[in-house]
């Protein structure tokens, strides 16, 4: 199976790639939300990644940006306005509900702002987030990313839609299908429609597959984020495949996912399945620290995470109807899941260490 | 030259619809029946006082010859029926009445029956948007929810019965507007907005002059099936209310009950199971049916029916937009910096408007 193509971690190309998706990212460009000033941020990257940071910052446009009427356009195409300004802006719309959101509740804006925002320092400073493959999304049109679940809280997907909304060139947003427990689950459900994400059920797949969205699926759920830490980059069940039909009904590539790094975070090694019962979630976890260290026990270990996009698998050469051949469904399931099962295990050789 | 019976006149939706169809040239009588004298004027329609859940109304469409019959008797609330008892007689027994009424009647050609997408109930098992052939997760077990999937379930019933007359089922969204009176209306006139903590719904409203030509359009031409209709896009609960510049009151679930009676005793607003479901999950509608089947788009989006009604309906707003704009600009000034409205506002760019309704 695939003879080792050895990509070493931490080689020049890499950094060169990051420091220029990191330069697009200051930049910005994704519509009214695109001026997000972080000055400091250059520095700490290079830190971490224990290498000198090109000469790559541009002269910092937005700083002083005078706002003179023709200051207008500046300010709202991302190269200039100050950050000042563009906070009260959007705190005066979140405050007169002058914003928008789509029929599925996706609020772009609150979520490149508040909720990516919150996400940002976990992927670049803690978990320091290697991404690979994304060119093997799209810019445009419909695709369905299938990736392995791990790591007892769905950090992982959340990383996902970060690297992709963040790294990927046509700054893609990661529309996810989540189980219907988040979506009852009060504060959790809210912000996952506010994110963008909706129910794990095949009208919505294709609903959104239709409107040329990118769609994350974890197929293995609760199975997969739950399982134990011994267990760990071993892939669970596929569901029963209707991932795979949706893909072939709106003739939508997969893409395969492989996430190496969350299965540390958390490490799961005991469950409390009474404990579950009585509080009706589908397991409660027992890590090292958690819950012996109370709140500290929330905090995630700062494993290296690599993320990496496969190949795309096409689905638009299959005839009309294919997604109604069971078999064809259950030998697509298995070609994507063995897919990631052998990237995983490609990335776990590869990997110096869990945390360095 | 059709004769047209409309039943539940006397509400204001009701005598709105009396009123159009009376000036429409393609309906030469309209009757309109209810079990109390409409309040509002209904045009050249004739009122008679019959109550559809005895059997008058049959020899009302016989004498009367209608050859078309809009059922947009079901009510919503208890508080207008005057109790939930009379509320499922009126809305049940009714429909039950009317529909054995035009099943022997030798000239109905048409059923139109104004429904409510409350039939597909909210929860958080269903899917982002109901297409008319969505199987809900979670039926309506209370109220004005489940007089409606029952109407709905008479209602099929009767057209398989009676295949030769063309039945149009309407599922409208939530309605709003500046007229209306609705459970909706009634909460979003509260000062304090109680919703529920840690949830936001979607919602999707529908206005009521879309809401009458729909009905329109369905008596004038021939539609069969059933369509949902609802006005593009959604608003979230707490977007919604700051648009109307109310403050939202977050309850924790297991209180909701509690506090939605106290709501419903004070007689402020009613406050059903099926409400509150709909006030925690939301609920949006697919309306590619009536877009391409109806051939009806609803001049009012979600957003432009909630302003329509805020600016007619909630003239005293806790927190006025002004305030906002004006408080921001204030820090703005204080911190030497313009605000990006006001740089808006000196060069009207098209941006502006993208912002406002992108």
């Amino acid at each position: 199976m695939a003879d080792a193509r050895v990509i070493p971690l931490g080689d020049g190309d890499r950094n060169a790639r990051l420091a220029a998706s990191r330069a697009a990212r200051k930049v910005g460009a994704t519509g009214p939300a695109a001026p997000r000033p972080r000055k400091p941020r250059a520095k700490p990257a290079a830190e971490a990644t224990g290498y000198a940071e090109p000469d790559q910052s541009p002269p910092p446009a937005h700083l002083p940006a005078d706002h003179g009427d023709d200051g207008v356009g500046a300010g709202r195409d991302g190269a200039g306005g100050t950050g000042l300004v563009d906070w009260l802006d959007f705190l005066r719309r979140r405050l007169t509900g002058e914003y928008a959101v789509d029929d599925i509740g996706f609020d772009a804006e609150l979520t490149d702002k508040v909720l990516l925002a919150a996400l940002r320092p976990l992927y670049d400073h803690w978990f320091r987030v290697e991404t690979r493959g994304l060119e093997n999304i799209p810019d445009t049109g419909g695709a369905l990313v299938v990736a392995n679940h791990s790591g007892t809280i769905a950090l992982d997907a959340a990383m996902t839609q970060l690297a992709v909304h963040d790294h990927h060139p046509a700054h893609r947003d990661l529309r996810m299908l989540g189980a219907n427990l988040v979506f009852s689950t009060p504060f959790v459900g809210e912000l996952a429609r506010k994110a963008g994400h909706t129910l794990a059920c095949n009208p919505d797949a294709e609903r959104l597959l239709a409107d040329e969205q990118v769609v994350g699926v974890w197929p293995e759920g609760f199975k997969g984020i739950g399982k134990m830490f011994a267990d760990r980059y071993k892939l669970q069940r596929f569901g029963r495949g209707g991932f795979v039909a949706a893909a072939l009904r709106s003739r939508a590539p997969i893409i395969p996912c492989a996430i190496v790094g969350a299965e540390e975070t958390y490490p799961m090694i005991g469950n409390a399945k009474a404990l579950a019962r009585l509080l009706s979630l589908p397991y409660f976890p027992i890590t090292p620290t958690f819950p012996w260290l109370g709140p500290l026990g929330l905090v995630p270990l700062p494993s290296r995470w690599v993320i990496e996009f496969g190949d795309p698998i096409p689905t638009d050469h299959y005839p009309a109807g294919a997604a109604d051949d069971p078999m064809l469904v259950f030998n697509l399931t298995d070609q994507v899941r063995e897919t990631i099962q052998q990237t995983l295990y490609r990335l776990l050789v590869q990997r110096r260490g869990v945390f360095v | 030259m059709s004769v047209v019976l409309v039943s539940g006149v006397s509400r204001h939706l009701g005598s709105s619809f009396a009123r159009l169809l009376d000036a429409d040239p393609a309906v030469s009588r309209v009757i309109g029946v209810d079990v109390v004298p409409p309040r509002a004027d209904i045009g050249g329609a004739e009122f008679v006082r019959a109550d559809i859940r005895n059997p008058i109304i049959a020899k009302v469409i016989a004498s009367a010859g209608a050859d078309i019959v809009v059922h947009m008797g079901v009510i919503s609330t208890p508080l207008q029926a005057g109790g939930r008892l009379t509320m499922k007689d009126i809305n049940v027994i009714g429909t039950m009445q009317l529909l054995a009424a035009c099943q022997k009647s030798a000239t109905v050609r048409k059923l139109v029956v104004k429904s409510t997408s409350s039939v597909y109930g909210a929860g958080p098992k269903d899917p982002a948007k109901f297409t008319e052939d969505t199987e809900p997760r979670s039926q309506p077990r209370s109220g004005w929810a489940k007089d409606s999937v029952e109407v709905e379930g008479y209602v099929r019933g009767f057209g398989r019965r009676r295949p030769d007359v063309t039945v149009t089922t309407l599922r409208f969204a939530n309605v709003l507007g500046p007229r209306v009176e609705t459970a909706m209306s009634g909460y979003f006139s509260l000062p304090l907005l109680p919703t529920v903590l840690g949830h936001d719904a979607r919602m999707q409203l529908v206005h009521e002059d879309d809401l009458l030509e729909t009905l329109r359009q369905a008596v004038v031409a021939d539609h069969p099936g059933t369509y949902n209709v609802a006005g593009d896009g959604v608003l979230m609960l707490s977007q919604a209310a700051r648009l109307a510049g109310r403050q939202a009151l977050p309850v924790p679930s297991p209180m909701v009950g509690l506090v939605g009676g106290w709501f419903r005793r004070a007689g402020f607003v009613d406050f059903s199971t099926e409400q509150v479901r709909f006030l925690t999950y939301g609920r949006a509608l697919d309306t590619t049916r009536l877009t391409e089947d109806f051939g009806f788009t609803p001049t009012y989006n979600t957003r432009e029916t909630f302003e329509s009604f805020v600016a007619d309906r909630l003239v005293d707003r806790t927190l006025p937009r002004e305030r906002i704009v004006a408080f921001e600009q204030g820090l703005a000034h204080a911190l030497g910096r313009r605000t990006v409205a006001e740089l808006h506002d000196s060069a009207a760019t098209p941006d502006s408007q993208e912002v406002r309704h992108g």
